[in-house]
């Protein structure tokens, strides 16, 4: 025990004494969940947009003034005439054009009808998808209060319930992939990067010829980065308590041990990584582009796993940081117990000893 | 045979696949002694140096280190030798004195021994001044020496050196033999291999692979005369190219 | 490492584009029917035959349908009451549940809008349906608002994400490579051995970063090649002017590439910040998000954010047509920002050796 000590107490050593790292280490986490509390998002907000007004009569002015009013739209400029169009989108600006037609007051009242073209700068089309169902959707607010008097019989009115997060805050959504990217990296590539380290150095031989047992030279390297990692978690955790005033809806209590699971498993994984690779840049390049990317892009961070191809869904599913988040959110924001993500744990506890046990083969496979 | 033999190998051998890399090697070294592992770059002298050092298995063969058997007994060798490899073995980003309790920790010594040993070792280099310093920031035949006393630590009974002084001068090169011996007339058994043929010239005996092989086993005097040599270099010319 | 410069951006490529959507398609539906009528089945095969929904799941009640939502199988659930249709024929209109999993906030918005759509044309057919001679008719008025979509008809999210994905290729492994380049002579030492050559400072800055610059114009080329051959992305502007911007631009990024080589002894440390300032970076440049959406502090941020302008380009001359007068503003501003890094990486350089 008082050997495996003093083989931490170096570990530490190590990164203490690298500030530079030191301060990726500590500074990611919280620069990145704070760009994400509060720059980034992926709803709407003052988009830019341009009227093309054909009839300038009080309906129109109104209804511009509606459109103004809403958080989502400012209206940037009016342009003249249909070739201002395409000039506008060309600088870049200005997300969508409201097309009033002609005459645009008379028609509603002779024929109870008229026309709003709703042209949208789709190169970015989820936002152009947004913005037209929000201009509709403000339109038929208008209309609602327009027809108060008269009866609108046989209908059926959605009465909506947004359950988990009534305001629609994106940050709930970014915090449980954040946590979970820090601690992936942490975790596996900072391990990975360190074994591999001595390995470069020579001093990996050096190890292995002590008293000490490969096992203990092993879990004395990983150690300091569950350290680190926990570390990193309880920031996290607290930033999005207190910046972002997240709920924890669960038991915190259980959410540290599943985060504890899940920083293991990444462990694991740094393990496996350095078993694969000599040097420390390969292994920085298999953590990095092989684990970073789909980390981010497949686990259902940013982009909802459901909309996505079908071979990339299957693969998704062998990736541990899909089933972190999917853990997280579930006792962050749903405050469920482990009856209903015991599914999700034992996956994350499955692919672990898998990592291990293959890394252990790996392991002896190179001393014979 | 007397109990003074330190390392006993016999019939040594280890395959990669169809290549063998060591071939049925023989040889013993005893007590105190200070023995010559020679070989051209490729000559499988690493890899029969691993497979005594306990951290790689041997395809066949027998061999005994330190009393302990290298297929049974492996973890029981490593308690009682230290090695010092030839890429350099200090961490760069520690100073001396964390470098000497961290090796001697992870031998099992005691604080107290630690604290010891690492007074008179820091005396003995004549280290004070720079015992709190990062080793990166020393020079490579001032690390070399650390290493070495460092390897000692924990009064193996073999200490194995792989071509400990590759790009140190002559100087330092002179005092880390002079080490060598020191240790060597204190009982400690020197296993060394190197490329340089006048450290050859001070071994007490001295081994040459070739192909896997040992071609030549025994005193600098008597491999001189039996070759016809000027010096080991010629010897180990006329070895080599066969 | 030559795999890694082409092998790896393309395949990202190919991966990237496929998963960076925020389309919201197969939706996790569940519904729970106390009626059990002609209307209310109506209802339900409405979103049954609707192609964003997904996985048509019925449940006995209300608990086992908050529990499927618990338990992460049912996204989106509606509830439709008992005496459904009758409370409808009586009194003309009723209310159901709608209860959607929020915590992707965008979706959720996205979802709601669908569950609304679809009900609203049930509305219609409803009407005409139900309608009693007896009931007066109210001429109510409507207004109706026709979406156009330009640049990309079908809204399809690959034209969108390939041009940015592209840039964040060609700014990465560029990058990576220029960070940790003059950094590994550092640390093998031979930046000792050219500093001692009567070769000048910046003929040897040159010499370095023009392969790189080659090699990110090569990317810029095979990745377009592949946008066009596999996404069929339309490229309506100049390709000489893609070019153009991004000969330039890449130049920026060797400027930074060389100033965290400058101020780094390890390719570790040089990857890892390099690392830290391209997560920054691509989170801010638009490429996923829309800066629009950021709060005006943030906005302001992204201004000095070079993958912004690069993003913000490709975009525009790629996928609008964009012509040279329409980027003179980004234009400008990457200029300005190649002569302050390159000249601030010089400076450093002849300081730190």
């Amino acid at each position: 025990m008082k050997r495996f000590i003093g083989f931490i107490k170096k570990e530490f050593y190590h990164i203490f004494r690298d500030k530079r790292s030191l301060f990726i280490l500590f500074g990611m986490p919280i620069a990145q969940i704070l760009l994400f509390g509060f720059a980034i998002t992926n709803e709407i907000n003052n988009v830019d947009i341009a009227v093309l007004d054909h009839s300038k009569d009080a309906t129109t002015k109104e209804i511009i003034n509606k459109i103004s009013a809403s958080k989502y739209f400012s209206i940037d400029q009016f342009i003249e005439k249909e070739s201002d169009i395409k000039s506008v989108f060309k600088k870049g600006k200005v997300k969508a054009v409201l097309n009033f037609e002609k005459d645009f007051s008379k028609n509603l009242i002779k024929e109870n009808h008229s026309n709003i073209q709703v042209i949208t700068d789709a190169t970015d089309p989820n936002t152009a998808n947004t913005i037209s169902n929000y201009v509709n959707a403000i339109l038929q607010n208008y209309l609602r209060e327009q027809n108060k008097n008269s009866t609108s019989a046989y209908q059926i009115t959605p009465q909506s319930r947004m359950v988990f997060n009534p305001e629609l805050k994106s940050v709930y959504m970014f915090v449980p992939g954040v946590m979970t990217i820090i601690l992936m990296l942490v975790s596996a590539m900072m391990t990975s990067i360190s074994i591999t380290r001595e390995k470069e150095l020579g001093t990996m031989e050096i190890l292995l010829v002590s008293p000490l047992k490969p096992l203990q030279v092993i879990i004395g390297k990983v150690f300091p980065y569950i350290f680190l990692s926990i570390i990193n978690a309880v920031v996290i955790i607290i930033l999005s308590l207190f910046i972002f005033k997240m709920p924890v809806q669960g038991s915190l209590f259980l959410l540290g041990l599943e985060s504890v699971l899940f920083i293991i498993t990444s462990l694991a994984l740094g393990i496996l990584i350095s078993t694969i690779s000599a040097t420390q840049q390969t292994a920085m390049m298999i953590s990095l582009m092989g684990l970073m990317l789909p980390v981010i892009l497949l686990s259902g961070f940013i982009f909802p796993v459901t909309s996505m191809p079908l071979p990339l869904q299957i693969i998704s599913n062998i990736i541990p940081a899909k089933w972190f988040i999917i853990i997280i959110k579930a006792i962050m924001l749903k405050g469920v117990g482990l009856q209903y993500i015991w599914k999700e744990t034992l996956i994350l506890l499955g692919m672990t000893v898998f990592f291990i046990g293959l890394s252990v083969k790996k392991y002896k496979i190179r001393l014979e | 045979m007397s109990n003074n033999k330190v390392i006993e190998v016999e019939g040594l051998t280890k395959m990669f696949g169809d290549f063998i890399a060591v071939n049925a090697i023989t040889f013993n070294v005893e007590k105190g002694e200070i023995f010559g592992f020679l070989g051209a770059n490729g000559a499988g002298k690493t890899t029969a140096m691993k497979m005594l050092i306990g951290i790689s298995n041997p395809t066949s063969g027998a061999a005994n280190v330190a009393g302990f058997d290298v297929f049974t007994n492996a973890e029981d060798i490593k308690k009682n030798i230290g090695y010092m490899s030839q890429k350099f073995a200090l961490y760069d980003d520690l100073t001396v004195k964390e470098n000497i309790t961290f090796f001697g920790g992870i031998y099992g010594l005691s604080r107290k021994k630690i604290k010891e040993k690492s007074t008179i070792l820091i005396e003995e280099l004549g280290l004070q001044n720079v015992s709190n310093q990062l080793v990166g920031s020393l020079p490579l035949g001032w690390k070399q020496k650390i290493a070495f006393s460092v390897a000692l630590l924990h009064n193996p009974k073999i200490v194995f050196l792989d071509e400990p002084t590759g790009g140190v001068d002559p100087i330092t090169r002179r005092q880390f033999w002079e080490m060598i011996y020191k240790a060597a007339n204190q009982g400690t058994t020197i296993f060394v291999t190197t490329h340089y043929m006048d450290e050859a010239e001070y071994c007490d005996r001295v081994s040459i692979m070739v192909n896997g092989k040992i071609e030549a086993l025994n005193t600098p005097k008597k491999l001189k005369e039996q070759f016809k040599a000027k010096s080991m270099n010629d010897v180990f010319l006329k070895l080599a190219r066969g | 490492m030559l795999p890694i410069i082409f092998v790896m951006p393309i395949i990202q490529l190919l991966i990237l584009a496929n998963a960076a959507t925020f389309d919201v398609k197969n939706i996790k539906f569940g519904y729970v029917d106390y009626d059990h009528t002609t209307t209310s089945r109506a209802l339900i095969e409405k979103f049954n035959a609707s192609t964003y929904f997904n996985v048509l799941t019925n449940y006995p009640t209300e608990k086992f349908a908050n529990n499927a939502i618990l338990k992460g199988e049912v996204d989106v659930l509606i509830t439709i009451p008992s005496y459904f249709e009758r409370d409808l024929q009586v009194e003309k209109n009723n209310n159901i549940g709608v209860t959607i999993n929020a915590i992707d906030g965008a979706a959720a918005g996205l979802e709601n809008v669908y569950v609304t759509q679809i009900i609203q044309s049930f509305n219609k057919k409803l009407k005409i349906e139900l309608m009693q001679p007896s009931d007066m008719q109210v001429q109510s008025i409507n207004i109706t608002t026709i979406p156009s979509f330009w640049y990309n008809k079908t809204l399809n999210y690959k034209t969108f994400m390939v041009p940015g994905i592209l840039v964040l290729l060609v700014t990465m492994i560029t990058l990576f490579l220029s960070g940790m380049n003059i950094v590994r002579e550092k640390e093998i030492g031979t930046l000792e051995q050219i500093n001692v050559t009567p070769i000048k400072k910046s003929q040897f800055i040159i010499g370095k970063l023009f392969p790189f610059w080659v090699i990110g114009l090569g990317l810029l080329t095979v990745g377009l090649i592949i946008a066009k051959l596999v996404f069929n992305v339309p490229m309506i502007g100049s390709l000489g002017l893609m070019y153009f911007y991004t000969s330039i631009y890449i130049l920026v990024v060797l400027g930074i590439g060389l100033f965290i080589s400058n101020f780094t002894d390890t390719q570790q440390q040089a990857m890892f910040i390099a690392w830290f300032f391209m997560v920054i970076f691509i989170l801010m440049s638009g490429l996923f998000t829309p800066i629009e959406s950021m709060p005006i502090w943030a906005q302001y941020i992204t201004d000095f954010n070079p993958i912004k302008y690069f993003v913000e380009v490709m975009r525009m001359v790629m996928l609008k047509g964009s012509g040279f007068v329409d980027i003179i503003p980004q234009l400008l501003k990457t200029l300005l920002y190649a002569f302050i890094m390159n000249g601030l990486a010089v400076w450093s350089y002849k300081k730190t050796t």
